[in-house]
């Protein structure tokens, strides 16, 4: 039975992405090490960090298409779950800095020294121990989303309703995080990060690992998105996207297969988010603006919802031209992002992916529908 | 002995109101196994409201619902309802549009419903065997694996029916079955139904009185309700109220 589900996740698309993403996860790091720099193929250190940060945003685009594309549910605060992995990434780094920090203090982060705190807040206990931390990444947004989705799709609050508590959940957590008081940092974050599992962040073949580690998680996520949307949960969760009250009626209670797409949504997210902190450098409060969810939606709807290479390549797109306008023309990047969604709202309903399905099907129509049944009946002659 | 021990269905003195509009006013209706009960009645006589509160959609103010003579539908949601063996199929065709002929039916298929059971679920040949025997008999063999929203509307309503069979229901609720469809269809719908009531319990909602003629059974007129006769066709038909009330308009 276990043995049928991964043979359904690994379907021929499925099989395809992974297997080029498992090539990038191996050439991009070669190319960064073993070419010399200035020799033909070399990847400059820079480029392993933004194409790694990328790889991380389509991870959370996936992790939103499927609860968006698949079932129905838009969510404008999927950044928040993101965040959240990454604040649990951002404590162990924290704690790896010791006595490294300004102020020399052994077990308190920089800010709790100058914030005159004396000893470490109970809910940073244990964030020194990566066995510890590293399930937190997932238990933190995965308990969030449980919590969160148990009440939320209880009470059916669906559609619009259900946009808006996600967007306000992710406003709350935006400003708890940006106070002081709250113990993470408030406005500045988390930064200033030395070492990850005894390696220095800073360092060119940890950066490379990182960026592996990314690619290996967009593979995970594809073929654990593959596998849920292959199986026949996943009909039923294209059923309660399009019908949510018949499904009731067959006997489906579609709250809790929200519930279950929606908490391993948010656990994926939060792994993007915590392999994105080490790569950036920095955690901040600003990761929990709603601007973030949004653009996250966007990525989403310009490569395809409803599909799973789809989303990789929206968020891969929108991150390149948002890179290159940003250094370009910084002024206008909003409202090409803000352009782009009204033209894909309105032209490209099923995004890129749907576009270039279009102009195959077109394209072959007319070899594989059969001839008219008109065509049977000969004329008597 | 309690009343309801024996019947499928078991409505008595069944109220609901909205915003003081009394959509159900003390309705009180039977039906025993294996039976047909065809339900006719003017526009906003309860019909739909009636499938609403059996199938726990709409709770109703007073009076009792049991099923199967001892469970007490009052209480359950709409999930339990269709688990324990009510199916409803609806009166604008509400099928998975983007969705194979095949798999609506599979998703219909009596099954265990939990989301890891449909997580770690592999066909198995009984249930092909299952879906194919539903297909030949809803005729749509051939157009299994079309997308279920290129369908007629008439092959829709059989679609939804083939639906209702999958999930091997002991009592059918049908909603205006034969809207859309052509006399001949009409025709053969009337003799599935009465094919699915000698293993079933149904009731059929209908305007269309020569399918309800056609169906051969006993039917129950609501107005304003509740009932207002009951009878076979032809007595109900026959009754001055029914005629001033509904038929003569």
């Amino acid at each position: 039975m276990i043995t049928q589900m991964l043979l359904r996740a690994l379907d021929k698309k499925a099989s395809w992405l992974i297997a080029i993403i498992l090539i990038v996860a191996i050439a991009i790091p070669a190319c960064n090490l073993l070419i010399p720099p200035g020799q033909f193929g070399h990847v400059p250190g820079y480029a392993v960090t933004l194409f790694g940060k990328y790889l991380c945003y389509a991870v959370l685009a996936l992790a939103l298409d499927l609860v968006w594309g698949y079932v129905g549910i838009l969510s404008l605060g999927h950044a928040a779950f993101f965040a959240l992995g990454g604040y649990a990434m951002g404590m162990y780094l924290m704690r790896q800095i010791g006595s490294r920090g300004v102020y020399a203090n052994p077990v308190l982060p920089d800010f709790m020294v100058f914030l005159n705190w004396k000893e470490l807040p109970w809910y940073w206990l244990g964030f020194d121990m990566w066995w510890f931390a590293f399930p937190m990444v997932m238990l933190v947004p995965g308990v969030l989303a449980f919590v969160f989705g148990w009440f939320a799709f209880r009470s059916r609050v669906t559609g619009v309703y259900l946009s808006i508590i996600t967007q306000a959940m992710t406003f709350a957590l935006l400003l708890a995080f940006f106070r002081n008081d709250f113990g993470f940092g408030g406005n500045n974050g988390l930064t200033d990060f030395k070492d990850i599992l005894g390696f220095s962040v800073q360092a060119a073949s940890t950066r490379a690992a990182l960026f592996a580690l990314s690619a290996l998680l967009l593979a995970l996520s594809v073929f654990v998105c593959s596998m849920i949307v292959n199986s026949k949960l996943g009909k039923v969760m294209v059923a309660i996207r399009d019908g949510e009250s018949r499904t009731r009626f067959l006997g489906w209670r579609p709250e809790n297969v929200k519930l279950f797409a929606f908490t391993v949504s948010a656990v994926l997210a939060g792994l993007a988010g915590a392999l994105y902190v080490p790569q950036v450098g920095i955690i901040n409060p600003g990761e929990f603006a709603p601007e973030n969810s949004i653009e996250a939606v966007i990525w989403v709807a310009v490569g395809g919802r409803g599909t799973i290479v789809g989303p990789i390549i929206g968020a891969l797109l929108v991150n390149a031209g948002k890179s290159y306008f940003t250094g370009a023309l910084p002024e206008y990047w909003l409202f090409a992002l803000g352009g782009l969604f009204v033209f894909v709202t309105l032209f490209l309903p099923k995004g890129i992916v749907g576009l270039v399905g279009n102009f195959r099907s077109r394209k072959t129509k007319p070899t594989v529908v059969p001839p008219p049944l008109a065509a049977k009946v000969e004329p008597a002659e | 002995m309690s009343q309801h021990a024996g019947t499928m269905l078991y409505l008595n003195g069944v109220s609901v109101a909205f915003d003081g509009f009394k959509a159900l006013n003390n309705l009180s209706i039977i039906v025993h196994p294996n039976e047909m009960l065809a339900i006719i009645g003017p526009n906003g006589a309860g019909k739909t409201t009636m499938m609403d509160c059996i199938t726990g959609k709409t709770r109703p103010d007073q009076g009792e619902l049991y099923f199967d003579g001892r469970t007490d539908l009052s209480k359950l949601d709409e999930a339990a309802i269709a688990n324990l063996g009510i199916g409803r199929k609806f009166q604008k065709p509400t099928v998975f549009e983007s969705h194979t002929v095949w798999d609506n039916l599979l998703l219909s298929l009596k099954s265990p419903r939990s989301v890891f059971a449909a997580l770690r679920y592999s066909p198995t040949n009984a249930d092909d065997a299952r879906i194919e025997e539903i297909l030949d008999t809803i005729r749509l063999a051939g157009r299994k694996h079309e997308l279920a929203a290129g369908l007629s509307h008439g092959q829709k309503q059989w679609l939804e029916i083939g639906m209702l069979l999958a999930q091997d229901p002991k009592l059918l609720l049908v909603d205006e079955p034969v809207a859309g469809m052509t006399d001949a269809e009409t025709v053969e719908t009337a003799k599935l139904l009465r094919e699915i009531a000698t293993t079933r319990s149904v009731v059929v909602v209908e305007h269309d009185m020569s399918f309800v003629r056609e169906l051969g059974t006993r039917v129950t007129c609501l107005a304003e309700g509740s009932v207002l006769a009951e009878g076979s066709l032809d007595q109900v038909s026959a009754n001055p109220i029914v005629i001033e009330r509904y038929l003569g308009r």
